[in-house]
């Protein structure tokens, strides 16, 4: 079964890429861009096939490993 | 004093450390990161590069390796344990220091000399030191530390800032400081302060004919806090 999650830097964490971004996209005439904050994105194929079990797995694998909880958060999708 | 270098797939700081432990007398081994136990040492270190290629998040891959056990074990039951650069990244990702590193403010690596204060006297790293601001060198991209508000109080409150970046002069403001980490922190300690962590580089400072010799006295002041 594949999980995916996201991973975030929580509001308020500067996130200088992001600003980066945003104001490249602003030079380059997408002036109605406020705000970027970038992240990551995780596949992640388990054998198991209860889904409630893998996500549960998978689940204390970004709280282990995938996010670090002092700057990011993460979502299960 | 007995030390061991921990080598991870990355480190290139590693040999720099030993060269610079040994010609001061410390007695250093070289421990590779997938070994279960570490020989019977009075300080570990964790070497500057860029271990596992700062996949997922610098340091975090490495502080997931084998040995980490045994260097936990090790710094709870009271050992010296300094995290350099990299070190530094894998010593917060294991949790044995509050907060992380992030990538530099201005997204751009720094490679330079810089100067620090020494914050903190009451620890065997820096007791006795005759100096309070120190130039050492810094190289990396990710070293803006971040903590929570709570946590940086209660680093505050227990004295647990080791090093901050600072102009000559001693002097903490926003234009000495390399990489906007909070409070200009390049270094600090877990609550029992006998496990340092911090971006600049002593061992690249042991040699007049190298850019000075303040990394000389860091590591003869723990030698000397050691006797």
């Amino acid at each position: 079964m594949k999980i995916k999650v996201i991973v975030t830097l929580k509001n308020g964490v500067l996130d200088p890429q992001g600003k980066a971004i945003q104001q490249t996209l602003n030079g380059m005439n997408f002036g109605n861009v406020e705000d970027v904050r970038q992240g990551k994105y995780f596949e992640i194929e388990v054998k198991e096939k209860d889904e409630k079990k893998a996500k549960s797995l998978v689940d204390d694998m970004c709280k282990k490993l995938l996010a670090n909880l002092v700057i990011e958060d993460y979502k299960i999708v | 004093m007995r030390s061991s270098v921990i080598i991870f797939p990355g480190s290139n700081c590693d040999r720099d450390m030993d060269v610079a432990l040994k010609k001061f007398g410390f007695k250093n081994q070289m421990v590779w990161h997938n070994d279960l136990s570490i020989p019977k040492s009075d300080l570990i270190v964790l070497p500057g590069g860029f271990s596992y290629g700062d996949y997922l998040r610098c340091g975090s891959i490495a502080s997931k390796s084998k040995i980490i056990k045994s260097v936990i074990d090790f710094a709870n039951s009271g050992g010296l344990v300094l995290g350099i650069c990299n070190g530094f990244q894998i010593l917060t990702e294991t949790g044995l220091l509050k907060g992380i590193l992030q990538q530099n403010k201005f997204l751009n690596f720094i490679c330079s000399n810089v100067f620090v204060k020494v914050k903190d006297k009451q620890n065997k790293y820096f007791k006795d030191l005759k100096k309070d601001v120190l130039e050492l060198h810094i190289a990396h991209n990710e070293g803006n530390y971040f903590c929570s508000d709570d946590e940086l109080k209660s680093l505050e409150d227990n004295n647990q800032i080791a090093v901050t970046y600072c102009g000559d002069d001693g002097t903490e403001n926003e234009t000495t400081n390399p990489n906007g980490a909070i409070k200009n922190i390049a270094g600090i300690f877990n609550n029992n302060k006998n496990v340092l962590g911090m971006m600049p580089h002593p061992e690249r400072m042991i040699d007049k004919y190298l850019s000075g010799e303040d990394g000389s006295l860091f590591f003869k002041n723990i030698l000397d806090n050691f006797k």
